[in-house]
């Protein structure tokens, strides 16, 4: 099970961790059937919509060290969302009040005869420009379809510039044609930063806490939060310095915002420099938020401390908590978000009191690399009742016909490209695009009262139901949601 | 400097895939990898204006999400299960399959396999646009080739008077639709019927009616050539080109008394049309005349870093209309080798007579240092993208985001072209600078 940094990738996530995309039944049954010792198998689908790739996380994850460049052996199109990258990078300064930089992204522009003699003298250009533009300290290469199927050698390209590049250049693999689970792609960049960037522990610090995240918007709070047990957080991957990271390893403990997201970085941290990585529940809502940091607390040896502020932070807000537990009383929703997000959500809309009536992820890992299941899976097939439950790489399709049965009051979800489908059929819709969304018991409230302003006023989305028209034929309305997933496997 | 490109400003011949999306109930279906439809439609659409879904767009569009399988055994029986069940699943007029660098190095026949539906009587047509062929210009051009060749009829007979439109780039221009609306108006106004093709009230029977136009026109310096040119190979339509967007009163003008010119439109009609025109346009005008000449907040010399056909049009704008004075000229559209010369020559024919250097380039970084080694006595204003309001700041000057990236304003209905489109482009201009001290 342990995470093997000796190899030049990371196996992808269906090797790896058993992922899959697609299934259709139940959170008890989906806990059962994935318990240790059990694996389900994938179902396929006979058709889909176009969903994301791995190449898109590494690159989110990797534009946004400061002091790093990307270089990405591939067409231009494979950098196009190199532009929202550079909308979250310039949030994330924002947050910080930091002056405004771009991220600093280079295509290298492949062509025909690139497919045909190799790629190898663009790749060359590439990483010198990254170095002569940016003077980066590590430059990361980000490989593609197209270089991975003519089989350009990144890795001697590289080991050829060695004497003339005098700084880490770090090959990515994270050909989207590899997997259907986008989240490999986090995996390709924490292997590529664990094995090149990383350094042994000179001095292990008793404060400092790796938080693995994306854009950092709750790190004001988190800072304060923490400097009350004497801990020091520290942002990874985006926004951190290469400095840091190839510090990481003397932390007294890495927390992670999402399992999807933490689970290679935080369990490779543990394996190889002994650094605790906390497997709770994620910090959405009370229960998950009491989990994270009680985690926390047990990693760093601050139990009481912990328990401490605990108490101090829910009493903060529980008036203002059952205020909105009243507004949303009654209301129903349905989920779609990754696998970090979803499960975890249905425990922080019933802490708000709405009843939850489906929740879809986007894969599913059947365990995390440190060998269990997610710990939300095994608590909410415990404590709780069962709920309807499909994975899917974010079919708009399935998620239409599911909210056109359902009409749940209220749709979350998490994703560019998925929230404005549930809007056009009249449903209040709530992105959760911020990873500090419903973070913990402030996070909570806030996040009550912006689904009762949503609820107070639903003028927009059924204006909007009114007038637009589905992409989908009505036959496909009479269909269930997960037609076109093939037969289970017999077991 | 190394043909690589930092901070990218167009995307791969796969972007054509948001040219279908910009018509009407059309559906594209992609033969491509997981990640392609959500890279392109984030850099043509959610970063660039925050034009939206649409109708079956961004994350709606099928797509066979190709994985090793797919590359190891072929992709041909995934791609015609996604057809099948597309056409049973999606509500559309027209669709069109378009491949990514997967499938086209693997070397599917895509061809075939799409034939097979559209002998069946559906409404399919397909294109090769694997990434590394080209970029979305080149995309561009092969999909009007496979709609005209696959889809297209001739025509009974010629409509008097109707023109088909072919002009910006839906999407890689993120005031596209308004643009298009605009231009149908100006065409309007001089009796003319245009097909605009893309976006609100066009559609399906735009695309079929493209074969009884009168004429083609071409706006642009060089984009959509071939395809007006295929057009006149197989069905005989003729094609009038003019080379800038028009932007402002002056540019306008000189649109309309070419376009008219063209098709035998009685002079006097057009001269009443334009005269009505410019005189609402002054109207305005003259009340920015009281800013513009008592502000301590003039811009210095300009910069506009755009797609060819638009920064000439901004740039005509800003010289013959406004008064300033140009400083140099990005054209960030790789404009095939054979147009360069007649581009550049284009730029030096304002009105006003004042030079301005152009620069063929799409790389961010060249962009940059091209600027940083420029010297500017005032504040300059740049229109260029959301990536260029970094050097911008730098500079002391005034950004306004006009071209992809567009990702700091929302882009609805808005247009620089045509009279009123002058008109808002200063004003755009002015809330920049007056923004920039208070
Ligand atoms: S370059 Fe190729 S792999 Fe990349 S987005 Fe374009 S078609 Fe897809």
């Amino acid at each position: 099970m342990a995470i093997n940094t000796k190899i030049a990738q990371a196996p992808i996530r269906e090797l790896r961790l058993d992922a899959i995309t697609g299934y259709s039944g139940s959170v008890h049954d989906l806990a059962a059937r994935t318990a240790p010792g059990c694996c389900l198998s994938n179902r396929e689908r006979s058709f889909a919509q176009t969903s994301s790739c791995s190449s898109g996380c590494a690159q989110t994850l990797l534009s946004g060290i400061v002091d790093a460049a990307v270089v990405n052996h591939a067409p231009l199109g494979c950098l196009g969302d190199s532009l929202y990258q550079n909308i979250g990078y310039h949030y994330g300064q924002f947050h910080r009040n930091w002056p405004y930089s771009n991220v600093s992204m280079i295509s290298t522009n492949m062509g025909e005869s690139d497919t045909v003699f190799g790629g190898a003298e663009r790749l060359k250009d590439g990483i010198r420009e990254a170095w002569r533009r940016f003077k980066p300290k590590a430059i990361f290469v980000t490989t593609s379809c197209a270089s991975g199927i003519i089989g350009d050698d990144v890795q001697g390209v590289i080991d050829e510039l060695k004497d003339e590049i005098p700084t880490p250049v770090v090959p990515v693999h994270c050909e989207g044609f590899r997997s259907r689970v986008w989240a490999t792609g986090f995996d390709a960049a924490f292997h590529a930063i664990l094995t090149r960037i990383v350094k042994p522990p000179e001095q292990k610090s008793k404060e400092l806490v790796n938080i693995i995240n994306f854009r950092g918007s709750a790190r004001a709070y988190i800072t304060d939060l923490f400097a009350r047990v004497g801990l020091k957080p520290v942002f990874v991957v985006p926004f951190a310095t290469v400095g840091e990271l190839e510090r990481i390893s003397e932390a007294a403990a890495s927390l992670t915002i999402c399992g999807t997201l933490g689970s290679y970085l935080g369990t490779a941290l543990e394996e190889e420099y002994g650094v605790p990585y906390v497997k709770s529940t994620p910090p959405h809502g009370f229960a998950g938020m009491d989990a994270w940091l009680r985690g926390l607390g047990q990693a760093v040896g601050k139990e009481r401390e912990i328990e401490a502020l605990i108490v101090e932070e829910k009493r903060a807000v529980q008036d203002d908590l059952a205020q909105v537990r009243q507004k949303l009383a009654g209301a129903t929703a349905v989920i779609g978000m990754g696998p970090g997000f979803s499960l975890s959500y249905i425990r922080v809309l019933e802490e708000l009191g709405i009843k939850v009536l489906y929740a879809a992820s986007w894969h599913y890992d059947q365990h995390y690399d440190h060998g269990s299941q997610p710990a939300i899976t095994t608590e909410l097939a415990t404590e709780h009742q069962d709920i309807p439950f499909g994975i899917g790489e974010q079919q708009n399709f399935e998620i239409a016909n599911l909210l056109k049965e359902l009409k749940p009051d209220l749709y979350f979800s998490r994703h560019p490209g998925s929230s404005v489908w549930a809007a056009k059929q009249g449903i209040v819709t709530i992105p959760v695009m911020d990873e500090y969304t419903a973070f913990g018991y402030r996070g909570l409230v806030n996040f009550g009262w912006r689904i009762a302003d949503a609820l107070a006023n639903r003028r927009f989305v059924n204006n909007l139901a009114q007038r637009v028209r589905l992409p989908y034929q009505q036959w496909w309305f009479e269909q269930n949601p997960y037609h076109f997933l093939s037969q289970e496997e017999a077991a | 400097m190394p043909d690589v490109v930092e901070q990218i400003r167009n995307v791969c011949a796969l972007g054509a895939l948001q040219s279908v999306a910009a018509i009407e109930r059309a559906i594209p279906i992609i033969h491509a990898g997981p990640g392609c439809g959500q890279k392109l439609w984030s850099a043509l659409s959610s970063g660039n204006g925050f034009q939206g879904s649409g109708y079956a767009g961004g994350h709606s569009v099928p797509c066979s999400n190709s994985t090793e399988n797919e590359i190891v055994f072929g992709g041909e029986e995934r791609l015609r299960e996604t057809i099948e069940n597309s056409l049973k699943v999606m509500d559309g007029d027209l669709f069109v399959v378009l491949t990514g660098c997967t499938a086209d190095i693997v070397g599917d026949d895509t061809g075939d396999v799409v034939r097979g539906f559209r002998e069946q009587g559906a409404p399919i047509v397909h294109v090769e646009t694997g990434g590394f062929k080209g970029n979305n210009y080149f995309g561009q051009e092969l999909l009007w080739e496979s709609i005209i060749d696959q889809f297209l009829e001739p025509a009974d007979a010629v409509e008097p008077g109707l023109v088909n439109v072919w002009s910006v780039l839906p999407y890689q221009d993120p005031f596209w639709a308004a643009t298009l609306e605009t231009i149908g108006n100006l065409l309007k106004l001089i009796g003319l019927k245009p097909n605009l093709i893309y976006g609100h009230g066009q559609g399906i029977k735009s695309v079929r009616s493209i074969p009884s136009a009168q004429f083609n026109l071409l706006l642009n310096p060089w984009l959509g050539l071939k395809t007006v040119q295929h057009l006149e190979r197989r069905f005989g339509i003729p094609f009038y080109q003019y080379p800038a967007l028009p932007v402002g009163a002056t540019e306008t003008g000189r649109f309309l008394r070419g376009v008219a010119a063209y098709a035998g439109i009685d002079e006097a009609l057009v001269e009443a049309a334009i005269a009505r025109e410019e005189s609402r346009y002054y109207y305005y005008m003259e009340r920015a005349a009281d800013l513009f000449f008592e502000t301590r907040f003039k811009p210095g010399h300009f910069i506009t870093i755009a797609d060819s056909g638009f920064a000439l049009g901004l740039s005509r704008f800003l010289v013959n209309d406004l008064g300033l004075i140009p400083e140099a000229q990005f054209v960030t559209d790789k404009v095939p080798d054979q147009h360069r010369e007649r581009i550049e020559a284009e730029f030096q024919d304002e009105v006003a007579g004042i030079p301005s250097p152009v620069i063929f380039t799409s790389d961010g970084g060249a962009i940059r240092e091209v600027i940083q080694g420029l010297k500017f006595r005032e504040r300059p204003l740049i229109l260029g993208s959301t990536w260029d309001k970094v050097i911008t700041r730098e500079l002391q000057g005034y950004p306004l985001s006009v071209s992809l990236p567009v990702s700091d304003r929302l882009v609805l209905n808005r247009s620089y072209a045509g009279y009123d489109g002058g008109l808002t482009l200063a004003e755009d201009i002015y809330t920049v600078i007056l923004n920039s001290f208070q």
